[in-house]
């Protein structure tokens, strides 16, 4: 066996190790937390009453116009000299959150304001309330319009909790930089843990499909193809 | 049955609806009829509260309600109005993501709290009634305009209003397919639903209905039974409307939809 094939076997347990305990939880964890704050937001922009629209507004421009980096600065760093003091793992999963939650929020904006006003009437007309035309035959609708472009955000957010690592979270790209530290090996290591975020989109990717497929039964739509 | 007192609508500026005063009885089909941008939606929209109308007052079986410009009357009134009426709309709006026989028991499930059983048993004889029984499990984007229609009237009888509202039933469908929807219409009123409905198209309205109303300018400008509306309208207007009507149908060959 070559020496950097022995190398990549030898790191490939502390770096998956990182990989599950801290990238794929913080992952999973900001996105599904960014998915409610974007539901919500999209909901209050769509609905809501003029103030809380202004402050989604504001909300979602300053997210969206400045480094996710920054923000990660700004919150480990930054909030202890107001007497806000979090742990690495916590500072990002609210940076993660709130940077999910803004661009999720126009996603969703967009998938809910695509179902048909007939809809929302057929469902008044029959008897429902907002609360169950929007849960019953909104939602359901704007979700399948919604799977490719939240894919795209989901597969970004794996790959940008990297940014982690400049934190201080000990997540798979640190768990690299910390190997490359002792065996002066970067171009393995670094590839390897390219590797493993490889792999991590790719299962999201196929995951993508798969919901593609299930929400797309009804048909009435351009079949997708494969 | 049906009491509409002054009942007003306005866009903005827009009267769209002037102070209509009509009453309907239980188990009469009324059809109303008149130029586009009379009024004739809007009016049908008012009596399911789709439109809140700006002023007058409506009654749809025991339950009343009073409208001012100012302020939108209570959610649970609305309800309650919502309740006792169907609505069939110009493209069916069927519901999607979900068969045939669950967009009728939609209602029946969601809104009445029935068990899933009971809903599917009403549904299913609904689904009978409008000949549409042997698609029960079929999306509605495989099936006919005229299937997709019928299913729709299926849906909005599931809650057994006590009246159906039938917004341009037919006019999105070429003549053969707005055939088979006529006769479920047709059917549905020899069994003494009350129905209204705002439609262009002669034959339905020929068909169906007992009562015409004609609507011009958001006003009730003629009403009565649809044999004398249609054979010997009173004013001249009328009279060049129903013309209109009668070579479009006799033309009906080349009109694909509205």
């Amino acid at each position: 066996m070559p020496d950097w094939l022995q190398l990549m076997w030898s790191s490939l347990g502390p770096l998956l190790w990182a990989a599950l305990v801290y990238t794929v939880p913080l992952t999973l964890l900001s996105f599904v937390l960014g998915l409610i704050v974007g539901l919500v937001c999209a909901v209050v922009r769509l609905f809501g009453p003029r103030p809380l629209v202004w402050i989604v507004r504001f909300y979602v421009w300053i997210i969206r116009g400045t480094p996710l980096l920054v923000q990660l600065f700004v919150i480990f760093y930054g909030l202890p000299s107001i007497g806000v003091t979090l742990d690495a793992f916590t500072a990002g999963l609210i940076g993660f959150t709130l940077n999910v939650g803004a661009y999720t929020s126009e996603i969703l904006r967009a998938v809910l304001s695509a179902v048909p006003k007939g809809q929302w009437e057929a469902s008044y007309s029959i008897g429902m309330t907002w609360s169950q035309a929007m849960r019953r035959t909104i939602v359901p609708q704007a979700a399948r319009i919604a799977v490719p472009p939240l894919s795209n955000s989901f597969i970004s957010l794996v790959k940008d909790t990297s940014l982690a690592a400049a934190i201080t979270v000990p997540e798979l790209f640190q768990a690299a930089q910390r190997i490359v530290a002792t065996t002066y090996e970067p171009l393995v290591l670094y590839i390897e843990a390219a590797l493993i975020y490889l792999v991590i989109s790719s299962v999201l990717s196929s995951l993508q499909q798969r919901l593609e497929v299930r929400f797309g039964q009804y048909g009435g739509f351009l079949e997708a193809r494969a | 049955m049906i009491e509409l007192a002054g009942l007003e609508k306005r866009f903005g500026d827009h009267l769209v609806l002037r102070g209509i005063d009509l009453s309907m009885q239980e188990g009469s089909v009324t059809a109303l009829v008149g130029p586009s941008g009379g009024g004739k939606s809007t009016l049908l929209r008012c009596i399911n509260l789709l439109e809140i109308p700006s002023a007058g007052s409506l009654q749809v079986g025991g339950e009343k309600i009073a409208f001012r410009q100012d302020a939108r009357p209570p959610r649970a009134d609305v309800q309650k109005i919502r309740r006792q009426t169907g609505m069939v709309f110009q493209n069916f709006q069927l519901f999607p993501h979900r068969s045939a026989i669950e967009n009728v028991m939609e209602g029946l499930v969601t809104v009445l709290k029935w068990p899933k059983d009971r809903a599917r048993e009403r549904a299913m004889e609904l689904l009978t009634k409008v000949g549409m029984a042997q698609k029960a499990d079929a999306w509605p984007s495989t099936l006919s305009g005229g299937q997709q229609q019928r299913v729709a009237i299926a849906r909005a009888l599931a809650p057994s209003p006590r009246v159906l509202l039938c917004d341009e039933p037919t006019s999105a469908l070429d003549p053969e397919l707005s055939g088979e929807v006529v006769e479920v219409l047709a059917q549905l009123a020899r069994e003494g639903t009350t129905m209204v409905m705002a439609t262009h198209d002669l034959r339905l309205a020929a068909r169906v209905a007992g009562e015409v109303i004609v609507l011009d300018d958001g006003q009730v400008v003629e009403t009565g039974a649809s044999k004398v509306i249609f054979s010997h309208p009173s004013r001249e207007r009328t009279k060049r409307f129903i013309a209109t009507l009668t070579s479009e149908s006799e033309g009906l060959d080349f009109r694909s939809n509205d």
